[in-house]
């Protein structure tokens, strides 16, 4: 029996797994954890893995294994959010300066490289400190910090296509510039922006993670993977299961994003 | 290439390994007579005691810098640059002698003269804008003799001298031309040198009036990161660190003995009591009910730290009244029926703001979040950065809740209470009561010290049944100090007294 396309390429079915597993764990851990990830117990602070608690528990007495499964959950919710926003600003960007290129162009894209300059974090920081902190304005900060990179990605595919036959043709026969952009190029951008998009994944993930991490992210006494790493690092002695796990399920996440694009690359080239 | 680099490389390894060895010779031979002491912050406003406002600056000029006089480990104020002083019977000046033989740390004796210049200098007369607010009640600082010097005041006030037992009132040199960069005091220690954002090398004063410190040299070292302190001190290179964290505690290894206190602060759920809901006082005392502190204890702290039920703590022990820890006793019900009668039946929404660089209060509120939800309140923290929370919660009064330690400033019970008279500069929690104002108007006129006592314990008492805001407790305070010393002293203030310090008796 011949194996389905997909199946044969490792690095995708790898990243399809875990991801698979990421997203699944989040999806239920929005509706059903073990134990409420904010419950505290006096009596299990610290506790270690057991039958009762399958990660242990925290400082705090809160179940580790539910806190993972919510702050994923949290993770993913601020990765999409971010993607989606620098995505489709990245693309409207884009796709307005690469068509229509000329004064506009010169001055959005000479605006982009200057927040390009910039370290994304630091970026990130200034419009924390404007907007204040929480789960929905990291959203919003990285979103707009991501804008620049998708933009330029679009920009530069606009600009291979815009000169092409069939766009040529379309504008002979009177077709609008707006139907243009996004109904014939549009879909001919879309693979590179697919790879871009797992890419800006990770980056978010990353992110978040890292302005959780300085306090700026999540606010307790939710969780997030990146949150629940800052509180583990001051019990790196004494519970070094706490830093290890949700470390761990950082990388497993980028991992899996990492894979899977990797394997669609192969996958498209081939 | 690969020769090169393999030669490089030893070169570092042998550089390692000498600057390590010397490191452990240095141990061995100066091991007791010299003492590394980490602090949190360096010392960045000013070396001038008059324009120290940090606690942090203030707790280690106390070992350079003394007043005419200075508090001693039980809260009573001793003679230090003054050998006696006496008040006159209406309240109104103070005659202060000062010690024979005093000297400052460049060699020179205090003279009448520098007790003059630097109780006008703190006291704002100088142009500076003055630290003391008490001070503005100073009316003139008169030269008797050349060992005699009269502070006369505009108004009566029995607490007087425990102002000048402050870092803030230090008798400096007249002479001295840079107070902010030259440090020069008549403390158990003089400064040797200081380098921004590392440290602040001191070394005993020879010509010390009272008890000379034990130990020679002593270095501050500014740990500014958290996470590496209790590395250093296994390290070795830190031997002692004022207020860790049980967490912290529980780190570290026999080489260490911790001594364990009171912080003095006044750690609290503190209410802006002008914002709805909290300006009805049944959800304030229905705030209260739902707080379980030996839960907090518990969570948040290892069960250490002591209770309190308004703003005063053990260390006072004339006016601490241990009997307001029972106004509100964990009740989660009588909480609900509280928040009923005051039209929350179905609880509210609220903010707490907590400075995220102190970890002990993001971890109350966030048990308080917790507790709170039992009654239907939901709380929401804000974590905000320390300069801004000093301006928008402290100056502005722009919040609902906070979660902060709130110190005194003097040993007077006064220091703690006065800030919630209703017209108070730092009444930041907007409380006010006509009778508080009324009873703390008679606590401070009245120059008998019983009945001023009594009029204090009236307003402590105002403050739990008002329920001005969810009282918590006082934190323990853990210190780690290296088992090659021994003798670290608790003041009731935020005070690191490094001259009690001594080498451990051979073992």
């Amino acid at each position: 029996m011949n194996k389905p396309e997909w199946m044969k390429n490792r690095k995708f079915v790898t990243g399809i797994v875990i991801t698979a597993i990421v997203v699944i764990l989040s999806i239920i851990g929005t509706f059903f954890t073990p134990y409420d990830p904010n419950a505290m117990d006096a009596s299990a602070k610290l506790a270690p893995m057991s039958a009762a608690h399958l990660l242990g528990c925290d400082n705090f007495g809160r179940d580790i294994f539910s806190r993972i499964m919510s702050g994923m959950g949290t993770t993913l919710i601020v990765a999409i959010g971010t993607v989606l926003i620098g995505v489709m600003g990245g693309t409207v960007v884009g796709a307005f300066t690469g068509y229509y290129g000329g004064v506009i162009d010169e001055v959005l894209m000479r605006f982009n490289d200057a927040v390009l300059a910039f370290p994304s974090i630091l970026l990130a920081l200034v419009f924390i400190s404007i907007l204040g902190s929480g789960k929905y304005n990291v959203i919003i900060a990285l979103g707009i910090v991501f804008v620049p990179s998708y933009a330029r990605i679009v920009r530069s595919e606009f600009l291979r296509c815009k000169n092409m036959d069939y766009v040529k043709s379309a504008k002979l026969i009177g077709v609008s510039d707006l139907r243009i952009i996004f109904v014939h190029i549009l879909p001919n951008a879309y693979k590179v922006i697919l790879s871009s998009v797992a890419i800006g994944f990770n980056n978010a993930v990353l992110a978040e993670a890292g302005m959780s991490f300085l306090g700026i992210g999540v606010q307790p006494p939710d969780s997030s993977l990146g949150r629940m790493l800052s509180e583990a690092q001051t019990y790196l002695f004494i519970k070094p299961s706490y830093a290890i796990i949700s470390g761990s399920m950082i990388v497993l996440m980028i991992f899996g994003f990492s894979m899977l694009n990797e394997g669609m690359e192969e996958w498209s080239d081939a | 290439m690969k020769k090169r680099i393999v030669s490089i490389l030893s070169v570092f390894v042998l550089a390692t390994l000498t600057i390590a060895l010397g490191g452990c010779s240095g141990d061995k031979t100066g091991g007791s007579s010299k003492i590394v002491v980490g602090i949190a912050q360096d010392l960045e406003d000013s070396l001038d005691p008059h324009k120290a406002v940090a606690a942090g600056t203030k707790e280690v000029l106390f070992n350079v810098y003394e007043g005419l006089l200075k508090p001693d480990p039980d809260g009573n104020l001793i003679p230090a640059v003054a050998e006696k002083y006496e008040a006159s019977e209406d309240g109104m000046s103070y005659t202060f002698t000062i010690r024979e033989g005093i000297k400052f740390h460049n060699g020179n004796p205090v003279t009448a003269e520098d007790v003059k210049y630097s109780i006008e200098k703190s006291a704002g007369m100088m142009g500076d804008d003055p630290l003391i607010s008490a001070f503005s009640l100073i009316k003139s600082v008169d030269i008797i003799d050349e060992s005699t010097v009269s502070i006369v005041l505009s108004e009566p006030n029995m607490e007087f001298p425990s102002y000048l037992a402050m870092t803030n009132s230090a008798i400096i040199p007249a002479d001295n031309e840079n107070p902010d960069t030259e440090a020069i005091g008549t403390g158990p220690y003089k400064i040797v040198s200081r380098s921004p954002q590392e440290n602040i090398i001191m070394e005993s004063f020879d010509d010390y009036w009272g008890d000379k410190a034990y130990i020679k040299d002593v270095t501050f070292k500014v740990e500014a990161n958290a996470d590496t302190i209790v590395m250093d001190l296994l390290g070795g290179s830190i031997d002692m660190f004022p207020r860790l964290t049980t967490t912290q505690v529980s780190q570290l290894n026999d080489n260490f003995e911790v001594y364990e206190g009171t912080m003095n602060l006044v750690q609290a759920l503190y209410l802006n009591n002008s914002v709805e809901p909290f300006n009805d006082i049944k959800v304030r005392q229905a705030l209260c009910y739902a707080t379980d502190i030996d839960n907090i204890l518990e969570l948040a702290f290892d069960g250490k730290g002591s209770p309190i039920g308004s703003s005063m703590f053990p260390s006072f022990g004339k006016y601490y009244m241990p009997e307001l820890n029972d106004v509100y006793t964990y009740d989660v019900d009588k909480a609900k029926e509280l928040l009923k009668e005051a039209g929350y039946e179905n609880g509210f929404d609220m903010k707490i703001t907590v400075p995220s660089n102190y970890q002990p209060h993001i971890d109350t509120a966030q048990v308080l979040v917790e507790q709170f939800k039992k009654i239907g309140v939901n709380a929401e923290i804000d974590l905000v950065e320390w300069n801004s929370w000093l301006s928008d919660v402290y100056t502005n009064r722009e919040f609902e809740s906070t979660v902060i330690g709130v110190d005194a400033s003097t040993m007077t019970a006064r220091a703690l209470l006065e800030r919630f008279r209703s017209d108070a500069d730092n009444n930041f929690i907007n409380f006010s009561d006509p009778r508080y104002d009324e009873i703390f108007d008679m606590a401070v006129s009245t120059t008998d010290d019983a009945e001023s006592t009594v009029y204090y314990k009236q307003l402590e008492t105002i403050l739990a049944e008002d329920a001005a805001n969810v009282y918590l407790q006082d934190m323990a305070e853990f210190v780690a100090l290296n088992k090659k010393f021994e003798g670290y002293t608790f003041y009731p203030m935020y005070i690191q007294d490094i001259s009690k310090i001594k080498p451990a008796a051979a073992q």
